[in-house]
């Protein structure tokens, strides 16, 4: 049994509202696996099927082997759960809901103290341990949310925007933490907005949108697909732009006269941006700025999800002015054209 | 960073045990909310008292109690209605609890599910225990004088338990049907104002008109009242001692099983 969740054609709807219409995906055992998508497309409601909150309409899913409809209860005994919002007991203090979760758990009342203990001092709670969930800021409030759904050390986790309204540190701690389980066997399924996060953390990410799956891959598949990684050149005022769009423009590159900005695909190496370097060099052309673009999971995001117009938007590298660059000829007559007019 | 923590075992019990730990921590889970409440305490001793002076002062002096005064009348009603206002609080607190996310983690976890309601009605019979102390305390201040030997008192506590797990249940019920928050405080009060008022609770059924004081004199209330009256101050006591235990056992009985329904339907539990 290589995968721990497996979904197969889910569907959901409240009422009318159609939310999930036939997602399929599974995750290996031991990843870290990234459910994006845009706000409504249906992440929450995924993982609530899965945690047995909710019941699907249709399809089904198996937790560990589990069906999470027909074996709730064994469903339950071996995932955790911490939801987009905190779910936990406000009079009581951060220790008296730790203690509280594992003996719910059905752990023994000495692995209840000895894992609350941990998780307190991993998660820097110590300190406020023995204070009501009233007095703790937002960002404390998910730190123990996170902690209260590790304490019995599931096997499977499911995280729905862990980070969310965490401070640069303690998101930095949540990463590694999150890869640490990874790294110990346990299976994580997470949901998140902040692209750079699904980057560093998934393994193999799922974007869903409108209730069906659109795209997947690795991080580094889903880059590759929206476009390839860019030199971005600004040129000098006094060098002529054509010139420059001559000795470096190849079919599908971006120039763009007015803000003299020239953007050309490349496969990463050096040697190919020395080669940039030096065809203006020889021509005589001065190079104001120059910069990497890679395609980042927010391009991804943005292009999928149908909020930018083509690749180029998402890489950054253009606005309104910009022009794909064609045959050198062509557009040195067209240049030619612009100076005239 | 430390290393990964091997998986942790669950503890191997037996089911029983599972169901009574369950019920136990979240038993105390909602005792703590009660003792970390204040204000919640607060209001359900100072309505209760305020009636207690309101009668006792106010309209004492224009009631007819027959043999007995009137303060040693009044405790036993204004007790019971301290008892029904106390368990009106596991409506709020259920709705409190299906409406914030803390529902979620205990629906994503093995445990027995109605356990939360034993949790909340369990807490009801702590905290109506405590304000049934409170009232005694300030009927004795304004003169109220007990007959009652300790057997009798015992009877009482024990009919105030009783009372108070039959009332809760019946509040769990209104809990679970009602959607809002808002509902929820004032619907247990559409069900304990009239069986309060129209009861012996504060004047004697003698003077109501006559279908008006058939219900007044047959209804649960009314039964327990008279219940607690006898044990407490030497009034006759005809068929309310074992009538008043039939009811509460009658009421818990039928409340119970609809309210774990109700909760594993609005919980929308798969089946378990
Ligand atoms: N209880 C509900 N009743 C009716 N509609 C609901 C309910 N819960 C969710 N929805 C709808 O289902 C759709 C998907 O919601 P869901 O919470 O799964 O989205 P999401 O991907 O988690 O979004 P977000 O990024 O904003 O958290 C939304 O259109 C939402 O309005
Ligand atoms: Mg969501």
């Amino acid at each position: 049994m290589d995968n721990a969740i497996v979904v197969e054609g889910l569907r959901k709807s409240y009422g009318k509202l159609s939310v999930l219409e036939g997602i399929n995906f599974s995750v290996r055992r031991g990843s870290v696996f990234g459910l994006l998508g845009p706000n409504g497309a249906g992440k929450t409601t995924t993982i609530r099927i899965l945690s047995t909150l909710l019941k699907p309409d249709g399809g089904r899913a198996t937790v560990n082997g589990h069906d999470v409809v027909t074996d709730a209860h064994e469903v339950r005994s071996s995932i955790g759960l911490t939801g987009q919002y905190a779910a936990v007991d406000e009079y009581l203090t951060g220790e008296e809901n730790l203690l509280m979760m594992g003996r719910l758990y059905r752990l023994s009342m000495a692995d209840t103290k000895r894992r609350t203990a941990k998780l307190l001092k991993q998660f820097g709670l110590v300190d406020t341990a023995k204070r009501p969930l009233k007095t703790y800021s937002g960002g404390m409030r998910r730190r123990l949310d996170l902690a209260a759904s590790l304490i019995a050390s599931p096997s499977v986790i499911f995280l729905d925007e862990p980070t969310t309204g965490l401070d640069p540190r303690s998101r930095l701690v949540m990463w590694d933490i999150i890869k640490e389980l990874a790294a110990g066997d346990t299976t994580i399924l997470l949901t998140t907005q902040y692209m750079e996060e699904a980057d560093r953390l998934a393994e193999y990410i799922v974007v869903i949108d409108k209730g069906t799956v659109i795209s997947q891959g690795t991080p580094g598949e889903l880059k590759a697909r929206v476009g390839s990684e860019r030199i971005e050149l600004v040129i000098a005022e006094g060098s002529d732009f054509a010139a420059a769009q001559r000795a470096i423009c190849a079919e599908g590159d971006h120039a763009d006269p007015k803000k003299r900005t020239i953007s050309v695909a490349t496969k990463g190496g050096v040697t190919e941006l020395k080669d940039v370097l030096d065809r203006l060099t020889r021509d005589g052309v001065e190079v104001e700025t120059l910069s990497l673009h890679r395609p980042t999971l927010d391009d991804v995001f943005l292009t999928l999800t149908g909020h930018a117009a083509s690749p180029a938007d998402a890489n950054g590298t253009s606005d309104g002015d910009s022009k794909r660059c064609e045959a050198p000829n062509a557009e040195d007559a067209k240049e030619k054209e612009r100076i005239k007019s | 960073m430390t290393p990964m923590p091997h998986r942790v075992e669950p503890a191997r019990h037996s089911e029983l045990y599972w169901m009574l730990s369950d019920s136990w921590v979240l038993t105390r889970r909602s005792i703590k909310h009660i003792t970390r409440n204040l204000d919640q305490l607060l209001s359900l001793i100072i309505m209760p008292v305020m009636f207690l002076l309101l009668f006792r002062y106010v309209f004492g002096g224009a009631i007819d109690t027959g043999g007995t005064t009137y303060v040693n009348f009044l405790v036993a009603g204004i007790l019971v209605q301290t008892l029904a206002f106390g368990s009106s609080n596991t409506t709020v607190n259920l709705v409190l609890d299906l409406r914030r996310g803390i529902i979620d983690r205990f629906r994503s976890l093995p445990m027995y599910s109605s356990s939360l309601l034993t949790g909340h009605v369990l807490a009801d019979l702590f905290r109506n225990t405590i304000s049934g102390l409170i009232m005694v305390a300030a009927g004795l201040a304004v003169g109220f004088r007990p007959t009652a030997d300790a057997g009798e008192w015992l009877k009482v506590l024990g009919l105030l338990l009783l009372f108070t797990f039959a009332v809760s249940w019946f509040c769990a019920i209104l809990g679970l049907v009602v959607r809002s928050l808002e509902a929820a405080q004032w619907i247990s009060f559409i069900f304990i104002m009239p069986l309060t008022f129209a009861s012996s609770a504060f004047v004697p059924t003698g003077g109501m008109p006559a279908a008006l004081r058939v219900f007044a004199e047959n209804q649960p209330f009314t039964i327990v009242i008279q219940a607690m009256r006898a044990w407490l101050v030497g009034t006759p006591i005809g068929n309310d001692g074992w009538l008043s235990v039939v009811w509460c056992a009658g009421i818990t009985v039928v409340c119970m099983p609809i309210a774990a329904w109700l909760f594993r339907r609005q919980a929308r539990f798969p089946a378990l």
